[in-house]
């Protein structure tokens, strides 16, 4: 009994694991390969809409119109660069989640590369310096080390 | 000299300041329109109050005009509407209406109702055309030139500040060229 109960928790916590809830379109794709990839692609392009939800999770007329037009294209067999394009021709760069790499992005994509690598150079060389400090006696004057006999004299007089 | 060095990071510091106050005055909801510089898209749609009219893409070429998004579904196009019938009135150029998603019954009661401001009405019930030109939302308005070339898209309700600020200067520009050019 235990055992069954036990075996039907593990069934249970696994399956709700497995079940994402998205708006269902009823599209007859024509092969499972196509449905996959189609929405996988829809995923990863943004609603003009409602702009913080994907293709896939937006309701808005506009999101649907998409979505279906990605659905239609994918089954009719054409490429994801093809439909990106598609998109990005009438919509802008906006609707990426990735933007594409080019002179204006380069800055989004190299930009934090580019300052960890400040950033460990300037580590380094900091480190650097201290080392070379350490290897140096810090240098007294004859004036203050006469002072300093004379001090040390007295102390050693009271004692 | 090892002095300036220590500024380095307040410099870097502010530059990214102003960049990112800059940022906080930006619009998210106002994206630039993919299509400023391009024709209008190719269409073959019926004409909202005479189904065996059809209306195309080489219908608008010829005089500057607004072409404008709207629907009787959408709330911000009923606000919108009295300034295009004030617009209508002054005829500085032709307003073409597409009616975007709607219902053919529903839309011409409603011009009936209110007043038609617009010179061709294009009926796009399925967002055909909405998508090739990038509409995400009504009331959207394009200005195209006499070429037929969109020159400027701007999303939201028109009124008399859109108008005098951003839209007219643009639409004066345009008829200049287009005078110039020989056409009417």
């Amino acid at each position: 009994m235990n055992r069954l109960l036990k075996g039907l928790l593990v069934f249970g916590t696994w399956f709700i694991a497995h079940v994402a809830a998205t708006p269902v379109d009823t599209y007859p794709f024509k092969t499972v390969e196509n449905q996959e990839r189609a929405i996988s692609l829809a995923r990863s392009l943004r609603c003009p809409q409602c702009q913080n939800q994907d293709l896939v999770d937006s309701n808005s007329p506009v999101a649907q119109d998409l979505r279906l037009q990605v659905y239609k294209m994918v089954d009719a067999g054409k490429a994801d660069d093809e439909i990106i394009q598609y998109m990005t021709q009438r919509y802008g760069e906006f609707v990426l989640y990735k933007p594409k790499l080019e002179n204006k992005t380069y800055i989004l994509w190299w930009g934090p590369l580019g300052l960890l690598l400040i950033g460990g150079l300037v580590g380094v060389i900091f480190i650097r310096q201290q080392r070379i400090n350490k290897g140096t006696e810090p240098q007294i004057s004859e004036s203050d080390q006469k002072m300093l006999d004379e001090l040390l004299k007295d102390n050693n007089k009271n004692e | 000299m090892k002095k300036l060095v220590l500024f380095i990071p307040l410099l870097g510091f502010m530059v990214l300041g102003i960049f990112l106050y800059q940022g906080l005055y930006l619009n998210p909801q106002q994206l630039d329109s993919a299509l400023e510089g391009k024709p209008v898209p190719f269409f073959e749609l019926q004409q909202l109050d005479d189904e065996n009219r059809i209306i195309s893409n080489k219908d608008l070429i010829g005089t500057v005009a607004l072409l404008n998004v709207w629907g009787t579904w959408c709330p911000s196009c009923k606000l919108e509407h009295p300034y295009l019938m004030h617009l209508a009135k002054q005829k500085l150029l032709p307003i073409h209406g597409i009616n975007y998603r709607d219902q053919r019954e529903a839309a011409l009661a409603e011009l009936k109702a209110v007043g038609d401001p617009y010179e061709l009405n294009i009926f796009d019930p399925n967002g055909r055309l909405g998508v090739d030109l990038g509409v995400y939302g009504a009331p959207e308005s394009y200005i195209i030139d006499h070429k037929g070339i969109i020159q400027h898209r701007y999303a939201g309700p028109i009124d008399a500040a859109v108008w005098e600020q951003e839209l007219y200067p643009i639409i004066q520009k345009l008829q200049l060229a287009a005078q110039a050019d020989g056409a009417q």
